[in-house]
């Protein structure tokens, strides 16, 4: 029993890491009709800056947590201003040569700079160690990484739910056109749409770092789960890919606990499962406007 | 206050409208049949700015919004009810009634919409396209007077509907003319289109060929759906 609790908190924070980033994802896609496959390379990115952060100017996680949304969505509205309003017009194929070409150049700009081996991250004294919970002990930053996700993904739910840019971010993923003739400017959107999903990405890497080894490649991996749990949540839906995210990240941790051969498989085993029953994805819309 | 002239628009390889000109003054409502597959969708489309004309004028209140984007057109108070209605199912029906910024001092509030419409103020939490076929309708054109909207442009909005809807939808089309705004109406239903519009064109292949008042479009009624095939 004790066992399951401790696989199912380190599959849900693991699977924090996919919903954060499946959700900047989904609502790039929903504005912008973009599928942005240098979604693993901001994720990386935003390792790499936490672990810079921390190496030069001895800044904590928890500032971390801070600066690295904010420099990435700086990062993604340069890209977003200099790269990706270019696509929007144009056939699809195109996003997929520029976002994936942008992939390989950051990578190998990060491996120049910072080399392959992995960059080092410690945590914050506060964050190390053990909780006990009523004789099941989880590792702290298990807990937190769990614990922040989801008070990320709410807020993220309730600025979507209740607000008035969430309501036009809606409107313009369902149809844009419609909300054009409507009096929106879906356009002036655009920009920092695109700077939000790419700083949830660096987020998400962020969190990650004191976890995984932090080098230029590790969101080349990251990146094929990513997509893997964007198909099962459903292109474009919010909720879709916050529970695909946990999901995913659930059966990972308790594939690689119990079938570690088989841990990545079951994931595509899933997410060919979904397509068979539903191919829009769990929360998808049949007929997805693009 | 609609003027527009000469509009030619192109849908792929083939050309749609070939120099078009249809005016609306302000509080008229003026019909537009023909065929499917006659433009009419199209020239809406061109007029609301999500259709690329390839020439032509559009303007409204003498502003020339040829080359507009459509968000610029709706702020200058042009209002479109789509033909499929365009309710937003992840929105709820008070969210659809919100979306639209107001464009002008007649934008109506919700508490208007509330009294005209009572039956959207019951579903104002429920998903926009939970809503009847008539009760979206109702919305759509709620919608767009939430804007202020100076000209509706109305893709069939009889389309589909019970008569007794189709009555409510044509009175509500007469108190939108009693406040001075105008309207163009796609319509193929020549009965509903004759008691609610003061004037009508009869498109044809992208073309306006002929233009005729109520009464003779009345006494013409059998002809004209024949010409439609309805």
């Amino acid at each position: 029993m004790t066992a399951i609790l401790q696989y199912a908190v380190q599959g849900l924070a693991a699977g924090s890491f996919y919903a954060l980033a499946a959700l900047g994802l989904a609502v790039i896609f929903g504005v912008l009709g973009v599928v942005n496959f240098a979604h693993g390379a901001f994720y990386m990115l935003g390792a790499v800056t936490a672990a810079v952060l921390l190496d030069t100017l001895g800044l904590t996680l928890w500032w971390s947590l801070l600066a690295v949304p904010v420099l990435m969505f700086a990062f993604g509205v340069v890209v977003e201003r200099l790269l990706v309003q270019w696509l929007l017009r144009l056939d699809p194929l195109y996003n997929l040569l520029l976002t994936f070409g942008l992939t390989l150049v950051l990578v190998e700009l990060v491996k120049q700079r910072y080399g392959v081996s992995g960059l080092p991250y410690r945590l914050p004294a506060g964050l190390q160690g053990r909780v006990d919970l009523a004789g099941v002990v989880l590792p702290r930053y298990q807990l937190f990484v769990l614990l922040f996700s989801v008070l990320i993904c709410a807020l993220v739910w309730l600025v979507m739910t209740r607000s008035r840019i969430g309501m036009i971010v809606r409107a313009a993923t369902e149809k844009p056109d419609l909300a054009r003739a409507l009096g929106i400017n879906v356009g002036r959107w655009v920009t920092p749409v695109f700077g939000f999903g790419v700083a949830l990405a660096g987020l998400a890497g962020a969190l990650a770092a004191p976890f995984r080894a932090i080098t230029a490649d590790m969101g080349s991996n990251f990146a094929i789960i990513l997509f893997a749990v964007v198909v099962i949540g459903g292109l474009g839906s919010i909720v879709g890919a916050v529970v695909a995210g946990f999901l995913v990240g659930l059966v990972e941790a308790f594939g690689q606990a119990y079938a570690p051969t088989f841990a990545q498989i079951l994931i595509f085993v899933l997410m060919a499962l979904v397509i068979l029953v539903r191919p829009a994805g769990l929360f998808g819309r049949q007929e997805a406007t693009a | 206050m609609l003027e527009v002239s000469g509009l030619t628009a192109w849908y792929g390889q083939a050309q749609a409208l070939h120099g078009v000109d249809v005016h609306v003054n302000e509080g008229e409502v003026v019909s537009l049949a023909g065929r499917n597959g006659a433009g009419k969708t199209t020239l809406v489309r061109c007029l609301i700015g999500l259709h690329r004309q390839s020439s032509g004028t559009v303007r409204l209140h003498g502003r020339d919004l040829s080359t507009a984007p459509a968000h610029r057109r709706a702020r200058a108070g042009m209002g479109w009810v789509q033909d499929d209605r365009g309710i937003y199912a992840s929105l709820t029906v008070e969210e659809n009634l919100r979306l639209p910024p107001k464009v002008s001092d007649r934008a109506w509030t919700l508490d208007q919409v509330y009294e005209a419409f009572p039956v959207l103020a019951a579903r104002r939490r429920a998903s926009g396209t939970t809503l009847s076929g008539g009760e979206q309708q109702m919305l759509a054109i709620a919608r767009v007077l939430r804007t202020g909207a100076r000209l509706l442009l109305m893709d069939e909005p009889s389309e589909g509907l019970a008569p007794v809807v189709v009555a409510r939808i044509g009175e509500i089309i007469r108190e939108i003319k009693a406040t001075g705004a105008g309207v163009l109406l796609i319509e193929q239903n020549v009965k509903f289109a004759a008691t609610v519009a003061d004037r009508h064109y009869l498109l044809s292949q992208g073309r306006i060929v002929e233009t005729l008042d109520n009464d003779e479009f009345r006494r013409r009624q059998g002809d004209l759906l024949r010409y439609l095939g309805i």
